[in-house]
């Protein structure tokens, strides 16, 4: 079994400063991979939530957190092992919501002071 | 059951095209001149005497036969059952009949549109019957007034039997007259014996609230009456008649006895126990946190008022479960469902599902089946007023999970309401009327909070394409939030954003779903709505799921045929989006990669490659439409031109690619 070792921006640095070899995680392949493994279906294509899946993004929690609870819910949403869904494609999910923007101030949109 | 059936009797006078044409010929014939006769007259005549006419005028026996209607030629050799038939529905005041033609009741349909004048009701014409069942599903809903149908007794009926079964569920009455041919003897061979059946109601019977099969006209005259009262006592709910194609067709025969149409007269809907209001206005008075949850209680903008009027006495919160229009989406004291989690005493009023709402079950695959679990707290008492206690069936599992009730009510909410709102007038001590108070200065400050964390939320993929369901809805709101609107119909479950951000506050804002949850109800459902509400001035807007418009996408044409405006905006999400979900979640408790084809969800849930241009079926079928919409930019000005064309009197269609809830 593919193993990878996946580590955040901070962890990134750390690693470069210590000389370690480091991965970095796609948001362009986890962009990809969050259509392909289905959680667009009830958390939205931008993560936004629904009345189906919370809000993911913009800022998702902690990689940690996020793999923890993607592996071993047992609520509504179903959870995805590592031979479904690699370690590496998650991390590529959550760097995919890091890089999701903010949404503008609700009180700058007219539509939605109607 | 067997159902004897009704004999044929045999025609009276028999029809001879032949004979009559040539009796005419020896009358006419008795009472000429003869030529000879006439050249004899004149040669015995001196050349003075008047020249007899070439012909003479007709005897009175001729003219009768010239003129008249011959007897002969009218072929049933009476006035046809049907005729007084349509006599009693007019006495009912049922302005449509949505329906598609079949020849089983071809008998009733020439006598509404030639005796009938087409007029009370007028015949409107459908492309399939679940579609007809269903536009008179939704009409009531917005009108407060039933209609009929009329399908073939067999396979009209299958066609209909889902849309039967979704009015059951939602507790709306539609006349359904089936039309059925019993005298196997006399009845024609093939197509129309393929048709029959002994009991067509049979199909129905598990969810309809009565049926049955007329055996004379007065008996017909009875039943529908019947059915029609039974059909508007709450619990409302459809009914079902078997009409015999003879019974129709063939002439009135008196036996002595004159035809009479039974007066209609509304029954009184059920009133709660007077002891058990009384117990439930204690229960009530005397709670820290009282909740009320509604979910088909209000029949009428009165049944609102009621509800508003009990909330603002107790201070207590109301979760709106949806089935109609209960309470204002603008008020401080709605809830959202949550809010059972805190109750101490919980008044359900016609609720689908009490053990839903008390309960939670997750679908999270253990065991294969999922976990239950309490949302309220053990001490919580419950109580319950629902007429559908008093009609509940046992095959059709509409009725859901038990659930243990301390006050148990089978009566109809809204009759109930004025009796229960007085008892807790007088049950609250003085003792508790500050502490309701400071009850209700919370629920402001929560609500207020909610409608603030609402904003926020609908804020989130705003310029996403595809289309936030909360952009696109808000581009809808914007166009109509100054006219007297009605959401006919709206995908519902997958976007609850015209709920949550429209201000709901009038009775026909809202008309709720299917009831069955049978997917087909949207587009059907609302045309039929729409048609009451063009008679009414009121604008109807449907949110349309594209998977339930391609049940039976014929009635669009239906809608430009008979002239009903309706906006129809898609929530084109490009599959069946519930078993999307479904099959990826069953994928992943079986430790299994979803396998997705060429398509976005798992392979069977798709509605894609090739992607289905609904503009263009709309514009094929008469309506005026735009799409695909991608762009959230490109909403304003299509929605602008679709409200023009809606105002103008036609129907018009915009297919958006949303996001998927």
């Amino acid at each position: 079994m593919r193993s990878a070792r996946i580590i955040g921006p901070a962890a990134l640095a750390a690693g470069l400063m210590l000389g370690h070899a480091a991965i970095a995680a796609s948001a362009e392949k986890g962009k990809i991979a969050f259509v392909q493994q289905g959680c667009w279906q009830c958390h939205g294509f931008q993560g936004q939530g629904a009345s189906t899946g919370a809000k993911l993004a913009p800022d998702p929690i902690a990689l940690e957190a996020f793999t923890a609870f993607v592996r071993t819910t047992d609520r509504g949403m179903p959870p995805y092992s590592e031979a479904v869904l690699s370690n590496e494609d998650l991390a590529d999910i959550h760097a995919y919501l890091q890089s999701i923007p903010k949404p503008p101030d609700p009180k700058s949109l007219p539509l939605l002071n109607q | 059951m067997k159902i004897r059936p009704a004999p044929r009797r045999p025609a009276q006078d028999g029809v001879n095209r032949r004979k009559f044409l040539a009796s005419v010929a020896v009358a006419g014939t008795a009472s000429t001149v003869p030529l000879a006769a006439r050249a004899e007259t004149r040669a015995a005549s001196p050349a003075s005497a008047p020249r007899p006419p070439s012909a003479l005028p007709p005897s009175m026996r001729v003219a009768a036969a010239e003129t008249g209607t011959p007897k002969d030629l009218s072929r049933i050799g009476g006035v046809a059952g049907s005729d007084f038939m349509v006599d009693v529905i007019k006495s009912l005041d049922i302005k449509y009949l949505p329906a598609n033609p079949a020849s089983s009741f071809r008998g009733l349909h020439e006598s509404l549109i030639n005796y009938g004048g087409n007029t009370m009701p007028e015949f409107l014409t459908c492309a399939h019957e679940e579609s007809a069942v269903a536009m008179g599903h939704g009409y009531f809903k917005a009108a407060g007034k039933p209609l009929m149908t009329l399908c073939h007794g067999t396979v009209g009926m299958q066609h209909a039997s889902m849309a039967v079964y979704n009015a059951w569920c939602d507790r709306v009455p539609v006349i359904v007259v089936g039309g059925n041919d019993l005298d196997a003897a006399h009845r024609p061979p093939g197509v129309p014996t393929i048709h029959s059946a002994q009991d067509i109601n049979a199909l129905v019977r598990d969810y309809t609230k009565w049926d049955d099969t007329p055996f004379s006209l007065q008996h017909f005259a009875q039943s529908f009456v019947r059915a029609y009262k039974i059909a508007t006592t709450p619990p409302y709910g459809p009914v079902a008649i078997s009409l015999d194609a003879g019974l129709q067709q063939e002439p009135i025969v008196g036996n002595g006895e004159k035809l009479y149409i039974p007066r209609y007269v509304p029954t009184s809907p059920p009133q709660g126990d007077s002891g058990a209001v009384k117990e439930a206005a204690r229960l009530l008075a005397n709670a820290q946190n009282p909740v009320i949850v509604v979910d088909r209680a209000a029949r009428s903008e009165n049944g609102m008022r009621l509800i508003v009027q009990l909330a603002e006495v107790l201070q207590a919160g109301v979760v709106d479960q949806g089935g109609r229009m209960n309470f204002p989406s603008t008020h401080y004291l709605r809830r959202p469902p949550t809010a059972v989690g805190n109750a101490d005493v919980i008044l359900g009023m016609e609720l689908t599902d009490y053990w839903g709402t008390v309960n939670t079950h997750v679908d999270n695959g253990e065991h294969g089946i999922g976990t239950n679990g309490p949302k309220v707290k053990p001490d919580t008492k419950l109580i319950s007023i629902s007429s559908v206690d008093l009609n509940t069936k046992a095959n059709y599992q509409d009725f859901q999970r038990f659930q243990v009730i301390d006050v148990q009510m089978a009566a109809d909410a809204e009759a109930t309401l004025p009796a229960l709102i007085e008892a807790v007038k007088t049950a609250i001590p003085n003792e508790r009327k500050a502490a309701i108070e400071k009850r209700g200065e919370a629920a402001r400050k929560a609500f207020a909070e909610g409608s603030e964390r609402l904003r926020q939320n609908a804020a989130l993929a705003w310029d996403a394409s595809p289309i936030s369901t909360a952009r696109m809805a808000m581009e809808i709101w914007a166009e109509i939030k100054d006219l007297d609107w009605s959401l006919v119909s709206s995908s519902g479950i997958g976007n609850t954003w015209p709920n949550q951000l429209w201000r709901m506050e009038k009775y026909h804002h809202w008309l709720g779903l299917s009831g069955g949850y049978g997917v087909g109800y949207g587009a059907p459902a609302a045309v039929g709505a729409a048609l009451a509400n063009r008679d009414l001035g009121r604008f109807s807007v449907n949110i349309q799921a594209d998977g339930d418009l391609m049940y039976a996408p014929g009635v669009l044409w239906t809608a430009a045929r008979h002239n009903i405006p309706l906006l129809t905006v898609m929530h084109n999400n490009r599959g069946y989006h519930q078993e999307v979900m479904h099959l990826q979640k069953l994928s992943n408790f079986r430790n299994r990669v979803a396998n997705l084809g060429k398509d976005l969800g798992p392979i069977g849930t798709s509605i894609q490659n090739p992607d289905i241009e609904y503009h263009k079926l709309a514009e094929s079928m008469g309506w005026w439409a735009k799409g695909p919409i991608k762009d959230p930019a490109e909403l304003r000005p299509a929605m602008k031109q679709a409200v023009a064309v809606v105002k103008s009197g036609q129907p018009a269609l915009l297919n958006v690619w949303t996001q998927p809830r």
